[in-house]
């Protein structure tokens, strides 16, 4: 069956793996500030964003996306933005695409960061303190290294779900090829269109490569725990 | 190496509140030697230790290490500018690093003109050698407490605070552990604080000893005076130390106070005795009772509350002959309001005679270096 699948049937599983590439990318650099407050802070804010960042795990990604398009739309509050910055509203763009994804694999990224900073941070990081590492040094030479299994988690799992990501491609990005026809989209597509070979061909590609995602993740939370 | 408390290197106040405890502690160190700090579990050692090192912010107070101020008029220096080293009771070595670059972890971050500790002294001084190549996770508990002192003395620290290091080693770990302690005190000369619930400990290293209860320092006084009269085990709690006479056949009295009996006491009438009397054979009463089984019913004030473990308050009491100390239940000391200054009676159940000279024996037990 995958034998039907041609090179240009392949292009919707790159553009999945170039989204997730920078989303992930995207979400480590904003995402590791916030997981690193939450693990240190004791403000009473710490609850409702822990709450906000979760949302997305239990929010049907319609709804996000519905939000999302209201948002990014040329009416909405980031429209004009958007156009003064990339001469275009981000609906219905690869960047738009990117921002959506950013705000539905948040948890994925930021809950195992945090976690692991949790675990390593504090009396770690008093202790780098009196060996005079400043707050910056001791979060890379500390904080990180010990961290680094929730690191190797966040980009697994952010990286896959992103890829599996439909709903929300499907309210804001539509389906444009090479701009927002990801994997997702072509499968559905191809449902839509009774043909089954394809769809079977991207969904085994996706099954596959879910599986080998958590793999990763499940050997790696057992080396570290033999260590 | 005699502590001379006339010249403190290292001067400290803090004032800081949390809930119920208040940390309102004074303490001076002198320019070289140990200064054990010693009192119950939640009494705020450790507390102060962290506003020393600087990693916890007491909103008042004021330290000056060596005539630099780390703390106070509007200063406060962040811990990694201060040079402090800090052993917790669970040493926390870093576990993605070998016993030789945490131990090269402060030092690296040292000016190289202001390294003064060569690092085969203290490999040496702290028997390092075979495990440097090691990863943490592959010592055992004294092999990381070393590991901690170590690196804590390569950040070349003008104060050095140990909190309860061999808290968490069973005995047999101490026991290989205090002859490097004992090595360190006599062979370094820094400022040093040792945490210690441990009055064998604390003979053995400390030169003076600081006694803490409820966020304050008690007293502060040469290790022998301090300690006289605490006995080493822990159960019975703290034992007051108090003046007395003979006033008949295994009667005593206190100055101004009523007889009562000791056991075992014998001794010319009139002639003075010391008499030890532990928490946990003193009781307290809001009201004088009437007919009781203790053996003394005294009126005191409360000086002190201490939390110690398992729920068990330590309430000090002054009382007329002297200062004596109550172990009762958390639940009991709260339903009774009780708070400081108030007025109860120190029902005294049972008190034993120190043997004569007893403080001075304790003094010259001190073990030499082996």
């Amino acid at each position: 069956m995958t034998a039907d699948l041609t090179l240009a049937d392949l292009d919707p599983l790159w553009l999945s793996v170039r989204l997730a590439a920078v989303t992930v990318t995207a979400l480590l650099i904003v995402g590791t500030p916030l997981a690193w407050w939450l693990a240190s802070t004791r403000s009473r804010l710490k609850s409702p964003i822990e709450a906000l960042v979760a949302l997305p795990i239990v929010l049907p990604p319609t709804v996000i996306g519905f939000y999302l398009l209201v948002l990014m739309g040329p009416n909405g509050p980031l429209g004009p933005v958007a156009t003064a910055l990339i001469g275009r509203p981000l609906t219905f763009t690869f960047s738009g695409l990117v921002l959506a994804s950013m705000i539905y694999s948040l948890p994925f990224v930021v809950q195992p960061i945090q976690a692991a900073l949790e675990q390593a941070g504090g009396r770690a990081l008093e202790a780098a303190a009196t060996l005079r590492a400043g707050p910056v040094d001791g979060f890379f030479n500390v904080a990180v290294p010990m961290a680094t299994r929730g690191f190797v988690t966040a980009i697994v799992l952010g990286f896959a779900h992103t890829m599996g990501e439909f709903g929300i491609v499907l309210m804001v990005g539509g389906n444009i090829p090479g701009e927002t026809r990801v994997i997702s989209i072509a499968l559905y597509e191809n449902v839509e269109m009774l043909d089954y070979d394809r769809a079977h061909g991207l969904s085994a590609i996706l099954l596959g490569f879910s599986f080998v995602a958590l793999l990763i993740v499940y050997l790696i939370n057992r080396r570290w725990l033999r260590i | 190496m005699a502590a001379d408390l006339r010249q403190p290197a290292v001067e400290a106040w803090f004032r800081l509140r949390r809930g119920d405890f208040v940390l309102d502690s004074t303490i001076a160190l002198p320019a070289a030697g140990i200064v054990g700090l010693f009192g119950p579990s939640g009494a705020g050692k450790s507390t102060l230790l962290r506003c020393l090192a600087g990693v916890e912010r007491a909103p008042e107070g004021r330290v000056s290490v060596n005539g630099t101020i780390w703390q106070g008029d509007g200063v406060f220096v962040p811990p990694h500018r201060r040079s402090v080293g800090l052993v917790f009771q669970d040493a926390v070595l870093f576990p993605h690093m070998s016993v030789r670059t945490n131990l090269r972890f402060g030092a690296r971050r040292l000016r190289a003109g202001r390294r003064r500790v060569p690092e085969g002294d203290v490999v040496d001084l702290l028997g390092l050698e075979r495990l440097l190549e090691r990863k943490p996770a592959t010592l055992s508990g004294g092999e990381v407490q070393r590991v901690a002192i170590g690196r804590a003395l390569l950040n070349e620290p003008d104060l050095l605070l140990l909190d309860e290091p061999l808290a968490s080693l069973d005995v047999a770990r101490r026991e290989e552990i205090l002859p490097y302690l004992d090595r360190l005190h006599a062979e370094l000369a820094m400022p040093t604080i040792f945490v210690s619930h441990n009055v064998e400990e604390m003979r053995r290293l400390a030169d003076s000893v600081a006694i803490m209860a409820a966020g304050r320092i008690l007293s502060h006084r040469p290790t022998a005076d301090a300690l006289a009269g605490l006995g080493p085990d822990a159960d019975q709690g703290s034992i007051a130390s108090l003046d007395a006479r003979f006033v008949g056949s295994g009667r005593v009295a206190l100055r101004g106070g009523e007889a009562f009996d000791v056991a075992g006491s014998s001794g010319p009438v009139g002639g003075p005795c010391r008499v030890r009397i532990a928490a946990r054979d003193v009781s307290l009463a809001l009201d004088r009772p009437s007919r009781a089984s203790a053996l003394a019913v005294w009126p005191a004030t409360v000086e002190a509350i201490a939390r110690t473990d398992c729920g068990v308050v330590e309430v000090s009491l002054r009382c007329d002959g002297g200062l004596v100390h109550a172990q009762i239940a958390g639940s009991v000391a709260a339903a009774l309001g009780l708070a400081m200054q108030s007025r109860v009676f120190a029902l005294i159940h049972r008190a034993t005679l120190a043997a004569p000279g007893d403080a001075t024996n304790r003094a010259t037990q001190r073990a030499p270096t082996p």
